[in-house]
């Protein structure tokens, strides 16, 4: 428990109080509004571009005044994709993402997105109509406790008492959202509090007296991490999404060449150093690169930079990066020493930490580590990541997610599903800049992709942004594909169809004895649905592509066109498998390169 | 694992003291006592909290409660620089045959009667936890028909206190 000084609480409230909203817009005199009015006046002067959602009885009155906004509201088809929608916006631009539904079972509907964006850290507002204040409790229509059912995976959330607490509260809530650790915020608003008479009045005073996020590392910290650093042998930057999240890519990589430390990328900052980067080791974790996990593993130095020791990474815990040292950077306190002990644990924006550690090495001399260059180069030669041909000539999925990155190019979006299809697009494409790799790292979201494409193509329409989908994600949201066709929002989507749940299948391969129970869907052997048909009737191109010949003149097809969106149905095979992998709960050490093939380490070195 | 009293400095507003429960049971902590009032400033409630558990879970909790947007301030009251007190309410079979022994075992712990039926004895009791069993330990042969017991409030010794801080911005 850290006890500050009280002169120092006393600064940093004051810095609290006279922060403005996020976005704010010139000083609005009081002037008579509605509940509903305030609310979107209040959204228009905090920069919100566009809503997401689903209008129904509680949250009614907010569309009358919306109607007339400058505020551009997408009308999903289901709450779901709102608020994946508001994620994948929220992902592809920094700024918050914003969706709305009404009361209960449109609120209850955004629970999986508010959980994913939770698990992520996400930046996004979940609007929320309620029943009038006299009727909660009462089991009224359509009523849910959404503010009780969201308190485990919102950051914060709120009931609004009062029409004139409008402003503030929105005000409140996407300070929170964006600052600090980002995460999802809830508004729940009653419908009596949407249609009654109050003043609309900009901007508000905050009062968030309980929220004051560290933003500046110690200086203490910063010269030890800098002294560990000079000291390792074998050190490795391990790099997680809060280097996105802080806009931290530059400095990380000025940084890394000014240090010449090998660099891992998890799931959740592919982008934030160029694959193609020299130092780029790869991947860590269960589907990471031999090298990449090697690198974590014979490690004396970790420098964790906004990543958590997830389960993914660190397999067996307590057999994780044994000779480790930890440097653990990271905006919440609450992550350091939650998993691994931090020898060094820096709370602070991990882009301030980075310019100061970059400071505090500026002058130094580093050493080259060649030993240690030379193990980790030797196991990228040797287990570079690959596939093989699949035996029974069907298409190997790998390939058309490998040709797609290629035709795509650096500059295109990319947003997975959860599965396979995802481990492949994160292994296969190579990321060169941020904000082009979108997934659910956290949650493992089936149905992620479409409705998350959808929003980063609404923030970004000059860029290309492909959805990379499985035939089971695909089938829990596509309905959105509707929205994207009716709206303008021309996304293009790679089905890669193996008629399976394809990772399940692949644990039920390895670990139940080849029991396939209950993992195909039926889209191989009886084509149901038929995917360029359900395309066709949500208002897409629909495509098919059966085989490697095919495949790039699909892919080009698909980038040719711009006014409607596409989907590909990719047909492959079904066994495909996503190798590397280290089985869970096994320790990073048991990493398999390819099914029963461990990889030997030249141990003789260390 | 060992007990720990946090004392919570929270907004007084509604929802509060369920974000506060709901964080200590989804992160596996058993609660042993939770009391909660207002404090010298109505804007403020202090949530007393006794939980058993290691250090370095016990960190983390307190670094989980940090996070939740209502709250001002946690301390840790040590039981040694801090003064902390349940109260007991306990209705005991207390006939005529027994009735002066127990009036003796409520003198002795610096009980008081609070109320009087013809076989029994309402008594009220404060004091730290051990005291509260000892008495109860007591009484306990003369028959237990019922008894109510409140959470533990701590505050700590001397003339320094944890809500004279002004980022609870307890001027406004």
């Amino acid at each position: 428990m850290t006890r500050p000084s009280p002169e120092s609480l006393a600064q940093r409230a004051a810095a609290q109080r006279s922060a403005p909203p996020a976005a704010t817009s010139a000083q609005t005199a009081p002037v008579a509004a509605t509940g509903a009015q305030s609310l979107v006046k209040s959204l228009e002067a905090l920069g919100v571009e566009v809503v997401f959602g689903i209008p129904g009885g509680a949250i009614l009155p907010a569309y009358d005044p919306l109607f007339d906004s400058k505020l551009r509201h997408i009308l999903v088809r289901h709450e779901q994709g709102g608020g994946h929608a508001a994620t994948g916006y929220a992902q592809a631009t920094g700024k918050v993402g914003v969706c709305m539904a009404t009361s209960g079972p449109g609120a209850t509907n955004l629970v999986t997105p508010i959980a994913d964006a939770y698990m992520d850290s996400v930046p996004l507002v979940a609007i929320t109509g309620q029943v009038a204040r006299p009727a909660i409790g009462t089991d009224a229509f359509q009523e849910a406790d959404i503010q009780g059912i969201t308190l485990p995976i919102t950051k914060h959330n709120f009931l609004v008492q009062s029409p004139d607490d409008l402003p503030r509260v929105l005000a409140e809530a996407f300070h929170l959202a964006a600052t600090g650790r980002p995460g999802p915020v809830l508004v729940d608003i009653p419908k009596d509090v949407l249609q009654a008479q109050t003043t609309f009045s900009w901007p508000p005073a905050l009062d968030l007296p309980g929220y004051r996020p560290t933003l500046h590392p110690h200086g203490k910290q910063i010269r030890e991490a800098a002294r560990l650093i000079m000291a390792a042998r074998r050190p490795v930057l391990y790099v997680g999404g809060g280097v996105l999240k802080a806009q931290a890519t530059e400095a990380l990589r000025e940084l890394a060449e000014l240090t010449g430390i090998p660099v891992v990328t998890t799931l959740m900052a592919r982008g934030a150093f160029p694959d193609s980067h020299t130092q780029h080791v790869g991947m860590p974790g269960m589907h990471g690169t031999v090298s990449a996990v090697y690198a974590l593993q014979r490690s004396d130095l970790l420098i964790t930079l906004g990543a958590r020791f997830d389960d993914r990474v660190t397999g067996k815990l307590d057999s994780f990066a044994p000779d480790a040292q930890v440097i653990h950077a990271d905006i919440d306190p609450a992550e350091i020493g939650k998993n691994r002990h931090a020898d060094v644990p820096i709370v602070g924006d991990v882009k301030h930490v980075l310019e100061e550690l970059i400071a505090a090495l500026k002058a130094e001399t580093h050493p080259a580590r060649e030993e240690w260059w030379a193990q980790l180069n030797d196991l990228r030669t040797r287990y570079p990541l690959g596939w093989e041909e699949p035996e029974d000539g069907t298409l190997a999925p790998q390939y058309v997610i490998k040709r797609l990155g290629e035709i795509a190019g650096p500059d295109a979006v990319y947003v997975a599903g959860v599965g396979q299809h995802q481990m492949w697009a994160s292994q296969f494409i190579s990321y060169e800049k941020p904000a082009t790799w979108l997934n659910s790292g956290g949650l493992g979201t089936m149905g992620y992709a479409v409705p998350a494409a959808m929003g980063a193509k609404v923030a970004r329409p000059d860029a290309v942004v492909w959805a990379i989908d499985g035939d089971g994600c695909f089938q829990m949201t596509n309905q959105e594909l509707a929205t994207c066709a009716l709206e303008g929002i021309p996304i293009k989507v790679a089905v890669i169809n193996n008629g399976n749940l394809g990772m399940v299948r692949q644990w039920q391969t390895l670990f139940y004895d080849s029991r396939y129970s209950n993992t195909d869907l039926g889209t191989h052997k009886h084509r149901i649905p038929d995917f360029v048909k359900l395309a066709e009737a949500l208002g897409c191109i629909g495509m098919r592509c059966e085989s490697a010949e095919d495949v790039d003149k699909t892919i080009e097809a698909a980038m040719a066109i711009n006014d409607a969106p596409v989907v590909i149905d990719f047909v492959v095979g079904k066994d495909a498998m996503v190798w590397p992998m280290v089985a869970a709960g096994t320790s990073n050490d048991e990493i398999q390169f390819a099914r029963g093939v461990r990889p030997t380490f030249d141990e003789d070195d260390l | 694992m060992s007990k720990h009293t946090l004392s919570v400095l929270v907004e007084n507003k509604p929802g509060v003291l369920a974000r506060v429960a709901g964080l200590f049971s989804r992160r596996g902590f058993n609660i042993d006592s939770l009391a909660v009032g207002e404090t010298e400033h109505p804007e403020v409630s202090r949530i007393t909290v006794v939980v058993n558990a290691d250090e370095q879970p016990l960190e983390q909790v307190t670094k989980q409660l940090n996070k939740l947007v209502n709250v001002l301030k946690i301390v840790e009251l040590e039981p040694s620089t801090a003064v902390q007190r349940e109260l007991l309410l306990v209705k005991v079979r207390a006939d005529r045959p027994v009735r002066s022994q127990v009036l003796e075992t409520v003198e002795l712990f610096r009980a008081k009667v609070v109320d009087v039926a013809p076989d029994a004895l309402t008594i009220e009791a404060t004091g730290t936890a051990e005291k509260l069993d000892a008495l109860l330990r007591d009484l306990e042969p003369y028959g237990i028909k019922e008894m109510v017991q409140s959470g533990l409030v701590a505050i700590g010794r001397g003339s320094r206190s944890i809500t004279a801080n002004p980022a609870l911005r307890l001027a406004a």
